[in-house]
């Protein structure tokens, strides 16, 4: 954030929300809902609503019945019923269906494009009149005098890779509110910054998160079963990396396929995006895709913390929702309903109290905090492998979470290894064919757009530790976690242009090389990285990723 | 009565091949052909028009007023003949773009742009959205059809035309509302990125800014322009305008020769219509070999040097 | 004087576009619109000739249904004074568009119209010029610079050869090219006050245009695939191959 000699202009509101996803659109909706005459503002970082956001994603309807009733009259453009729920354990070679889980059961519940319904969402929000800003990156927190929240800035714009103000320069204003609403999503720049300024989870766990992979494809039409839900686990993940793969089959002959991998593995060569493509051309799978054609592709982190992990939702001038807040139920993988729900409890909490204050208690006492509570033990489960996870889930499945135990989260930037310590082991992985063929190709699916003349979005704190500690120790895993190529490892004769801890030429060296045009905003960088000297911060307002349909 | 005139395009000195291109497309209409040039002092490009195969007639109009092209004088010479033809084209190039829509309007027609295939007298392919969409569109076949023909998709008629030369006088005096100032070639030794027939492209694999003196000597050699991967420019080794590919420029030379480039869809998507494509690199799996007309999978330092030897 | 600024409502342009599998159009099913990014640019010029003192006013003019306002007002948010909506559900060619134009002009008399080279669904690029001639007044296409002199105005044009400068009696069409301006961005607090700046709808019927005779759409495809060529050996039989092509 820059500092300024001139003062920003000034928009004034009731209330800010910084976010267009589920959990912000619905608060905004219901604030106006209970009181028309509060002004309200929804700033949202993507050029569009829905470019940025993207899940598998089957919802549980309930919350939006009472958001919106009547919305099944006129439902988002992508909205399929549930039909068939498999869930399947895969080798490498086999595939054996399995008891799907009761959390898995989706009887009553609708497949949808998340980014479509946020897409839907915003026009039934500006009528009822909130005004919803798409394209402006809420870049900085305003404090008043007393420390507390007082609003967003808004990042400027026109600013070159240097620093310098182009001919465009837009200094970004200032929006002041009585209450700001973080509803960023998963490891949100701002919740980040606020979290640790307020030591809002000086009580909780670590939080723990996975990295989401999906693309969208039109398949031959004997390939798509519309309603049909399938996950698996096992292959190609070993037996310490939890997490496992998608397929939801919509209408139009498309498939929605997808892949989670939960971001505390172990082994730095480790590679999120290849597991996601072997994946998809095991034997039982890659029929399903051949002959189709990639429409949409694109990444996004997930907050598995739940419970333990949950921060103090409230601070001074400001609440947390969604997952921004972090309550995603990890077991039925849905954090939708959840988001619209905090999103509901907020506005009503503002409302009727005329503050955020008490919202932290307000959440905990509802049933958003009962739904984690109950399955709280089944993700940290899975931290001694996927056998005891899985016995450790039928427990607290049986005894529906009642067992006065709570298993602890661990951070996973910790949790990786050193190439020293790591022992690999076959993964049974092969070539494949299915496009696309590489991180680069499947960016292209994102359709990603950054102006490339402007300030690097990826802060590394400590440059030098890329090339002479990071490198010896885990071989710069940022190089294999991003999904989308964004860091690699140039060895040349060095350059006084660009680089991190390159050279000033004359032999050749090794360097870090950020292509941050490519990033999609998926966070894992921030999260993964073992140093924690990557700092993911808001790009110019209207780049990024322009998914479509994800 | 079907008939199709062809607008010339000149310098003042020689044809633009992009006329030869036109010839060969109105043979595919198969109308009768004739060639008008508008210019001044324009007698060897008439008789130069003269030797296109499949031509008619070249009617040459010499005229002061229209020494410099301006679409309000060359399109009063063309609506005061086109009663006598059914079909009128232009090319796809500034000259032919700035022109035919002017002489559509004062005809009352629709125009059809970027003729890259012809399917009936009346019924064309053209490229929409980039190029990312093909339409097949028909015009009506009671109006004179008024069209511009998409340069980089036809090959240039023969030269064994001998047709004959009528001059005519101008019909209409200059407009008194459009005047012609000047014009400045491109500057610069080397063409345009933009628009140079043929492009020399180098990646990350030159390894250095230094390196890429490879890739401007081969450019100057073959009078190319020269291009780079955004890989090449992140890497700070040639300039933002050098970038060729989605987020660079999107170009369509006849001949595009890429060296050390992978052939990430990104760069594809900006070379996507260009003529030939040849691609050399060092790894024989390389994406770009799959869509290469022409590849050799060698080392660029070799292969450059060598290749300057030989077209020296 | 006023200055007309036409301005499309089109598939942005970071989208893949994707030909529908039965040909019959592109897919547009939840896709992004926006401005014609040259009619932003077109929009800009104006505003800094308004800016510089040269205009009294920049209008916005759009053609389509009522989808198109959200285009209008990011213009009038851009600072534009006014906009205008031809209201019609048909999709209208350059021909149609220009003599809806032209009512337009006729009303409002303004100095100059620009637009866009282009825009980039349909890449036509005969807006400019058929008004140009239905109107009877100057056209200066893929303008990079402009320069008012009072009653005309020195335009410098991107052409093939490089830049050509013509000089027009105003009013006049300019259409403008990409290395013209850069367009500005909004600033948040005046999208807030283009919702409050006047924006008219006209029927396309009442303005007595034709729309017969367009030309018709039989099919879309998506383009040919590029397949892989040969390989050589090396650069001696690569040169005998481009020899052999005609392309050295």
């Amino acid at each position: 954030m820059s500092e300024t000699a001139t003062e920003r202009e000034v928009m004034e509101y009731d209330v800010i929300i910084v976010g267009a996803g589920p959990a912000g659109l619905s608060c905004a909706i219901r604030l106006k809902q209970l009181q028309p005459d509060l002004m309200v503002a929804v700033i949202e970082k993507s050029a569009e609503i829905g470019a940025h956001i993207l899940s598998g994603a089957v919802i549980e309807p309930a919350p939006l019945d009472e958001l919106l009733p009547g919305w099944r009259d006129n439902p988002p453009p992508i909205c399929v019923a549930v039909e068939k729920d498999e869930f399947s354990y895969l080798t490498s070679t086999g595939k054996r269906k399995l008891l799907t889980p009761p959390q898995q059961n989706n009887h009553g519940n609708f497949i949808v494009s998340l980014g479509a319904l946020c897409q839907w969402l915003a026009p039934q929000a500006e009528d009822l009149g909130v005004d919803i800003f798409p394209g402006y990156a809420a870049a900085g927190i305003h404090f008043t005098a007393d420390g507390s929240v007082g609003g967003v800035i808004i990042g400027d714009m026109g600013v070159s890779k240097a620093g310098e103000h182009k001919d465009t320069y837009m200094q970004g204003i200032e929006i002041h509110a009585p209450l700001t609403i973080l509803a960023e999503g998963c490891r949100g720049h701002l919740s980040k910054q606020l979290i640790k300024k307020f030591s809002l989870d000086a009580n909780s766990d670590p939080q723990t998160y996975a990295i989401g992979l999906k693309e969208l494809w039109r398949v031959k039409p004997e390939n798509c079963q519309p309603g049909k839900v399938q996950h698996s686990i096992g292959w190609p993940l070993d037996k310490n990396t939890y997490g496992g793969s998608f397929i939801y089959h919509l209408d139009k002959d498309r498939l929605a396929v997808g892949f989670v991998c939960a971001l505390d593995y172990e082994d730095p060569e480790f590679k999120p995006f290849e597991a996601f493509q072997q994946f998809k051309n095991h034997p039982s799978i890659k029929p399903l895709l051949e002959g189709g054609e990639i429409l949409s592709a694109g990444s996004r982190a997930l907050i598995e913390g739940g419970e333990q992990s949950l921060p103090k939702l409230e601070m001074p001038g400001a609440l947390l929702i969604g997952d921004a807040a972090g309550l995603m139920n990890v077991p039925k993988i849905k954090g939708t309903h959840q988001a619209i729900k905090s999103g509901m409890l907020a506005a009503s909490h503002v409302v009727k109290n005329r503050d955020g204050k008490g919202f932290n208690a307000a959440l905990r006492d509802s049933d958003i905090m009962a739904e984690l509570h109950k399955v709280r033990n089944i993700r940290p489960g899975f931290n001694k492998g996927l056998w005891r996870g899985l016995i450790t889930a039928v427990i607290e499945t049986v005894t529906a979470g009642k067992l006065p135990r709570t298993l602890k989260n661990h951070a996973d930037w910790s949790a990786m290894k050193k190439l020293s310590e790591y022992e690999a082991s076959d993964r049974h992985w092969g070539t494949r064919e299915l496009p696309p063929r590489d991180r680069l190709a499947s960016v292209y699916f994102a359709a990603t757009e950054h102006d490339e003349d402007q300030p690097v979005h990826l802060q590394i704190l400590e440059p030098d530790i890329c090339v002479s500690r990071c490198v010896e120790e885990y071989d710069n895993p940022c190089t294999r976690f991003c999904p989308a190529n964004v860091y690699e490892m140039v060895e040349d004769m060095g350059n006084e242009i660009v680089g991190e801890g390159g050279g000033e030429g004359g032999e050749m060296q090794k360097r870090l090389q950020i292509n941050s045009a490519n990033c999609v905003h998926c966070k894992t960088c921030d999260i993964k990285d073992p140093y924690q000297i990557i700092n993911w911060v808001t790009p110019e307002g209207g780049s990024g990723p322009n998914y479509q349909n994800l | 009565m079907s008939r199709t005139l062809i607008i010339a395009e000149h310098d003042g000195q020689t044809l633009n091949p992009s006329t030869w291109k036109c010839a060969t497309c109105a043979t595919a209409i198969g109308n009768e052909v004739d060639v008008v040039v508008l210019g001044s002092g324009i007698a060897s490009i008439a008789s130069d028009a003269a030797t296109i195969s499949g031509v008619n007639k070249v009617i040459a109009i010499d005229a002061d007023h229209l020494k410099n092209p301006l679409a309000v004088n060359d399109a009063a010479e063309v609506v005061a003949i086109a009663d006598n033809y059914s079909h009128i084209l232009g090319s796809s190039t500034t000259f032919g773009r700035d022109l035919m829509p002017y002489i559509a309007a004062k005809l009352g027609v629709n125009q059809v742009t970027d003729i890259s295939e012809v399917e009936g007298p009346y019924q064309f392919k053209r490229p929409i959205y980039a190029g990312n969409a093909i339409i097949d569109v028909s015009a009506p076949d009671n109006l004179t059809l008024v069209a511009t023909v998409r340069v980089a998709s036809w090959k240039a008629a023969g030269s064994d035309g001998s047709s004959e030369v009528e001059n005519r006088d101008a019909s209409a005096a200059a407009s008194s509302h459009t005047r012609f100032v000047g014009v400045k070639s491109g500057g610069g030794e080397r063409p345009d990125l933009q628009t140079a027939a043929k492009v020399v492209s180098g990646g990350r694999a030159l390894g250095s800014k230094e390196n890429f003196e490879l890739v401007y000597s081969l450019a100057d050699v073959m009078g190319a322009g020269a291009g780079a991967s955004r890989a090449a420019v992140d890497a700070g080794y040639c300039p933002n305008e050098m970038q060729v590919g989605q987020t660079g420029k999107i170009i369509s030379p006849d001949l595009y020769m890429a060296f050390g480039i992978s052939g990430a869809i990104q760069h594809i998507t900006g070379i996507k219509d260009a003529g030939t494509i040849v691609a050399v690199n060092k790894d024989g799996e390389a994406p770009i070999f799959e869509i290469a007309d022409i590849g050799l999978v060698g080392d660029l330092f070799t292969v450059i040097p060598e290749l300057k030897a030989l077209l020296a | 004087m006023k200055i007309l600024v036409g301005i499309k409502r089109v598939v942005d342009y970071n989208v893949r576009i994707r030909v529908k599998s039965d040909g019959s159009g592109i897919d547009t099913d939840g896709v992004k619109m926006s401005i014609n990014p040259f009619d932003e640019i077109a929009l800009e010029e104006a505003l800094r000739i308004r800016e510089a003192g040269n205009a009294e006013e920049v209008i916005v003019v759009s053609l389509g249904g009522n989808e198109c306002q959200q285009q209008l007002r990011t213009g009038l948010a851009m600072g534009a004074d006014r906009a205008i909506q031809i209201d019609t559900d048909e999709p209208l060619q350059p021909l149609a568009i220009a003599g809806a134009f032209l009512k337009i002009v006729e009303k409002e008399q303004p100095g100059l119209v620009i637009l866009g080279k282009q825009a980039i669904d349909g890449d036509n690029s005969q807006t400019g010029q058929m008004l140009a001639a239905l109107w009877d007044r100057p056209q200066a296409t893929f303008a990079s610079e402009l320069v008012l002199n009072g009653e005309t105005a020195t335009v410098t044009r991107e052409v093939d050869a490089g830049l050509e400068t013509i000089e027009v009696d105003l009013p006049a069409v300019i259409t403008v090219d990409l290395r013209l301006n850069v367009p500005r961005f909004v600033k948040l607090p005046d999208i807030m006050k283009a919702k409050r700046k006047p924006l008219d709808v006209i029927a396309l019927s009442d303005l007595g245009v034709t729309t017969d005779n367009q030309l018709k759409t039989n099919s879309y495809a998506p383009p040919p695939v590029r397949q892989k060529g040969i390989m050589v050996e090396d650069a001696a039989q690569l040169v005998a191959e481009l020899k052999t092509r005609g392309l050295v």
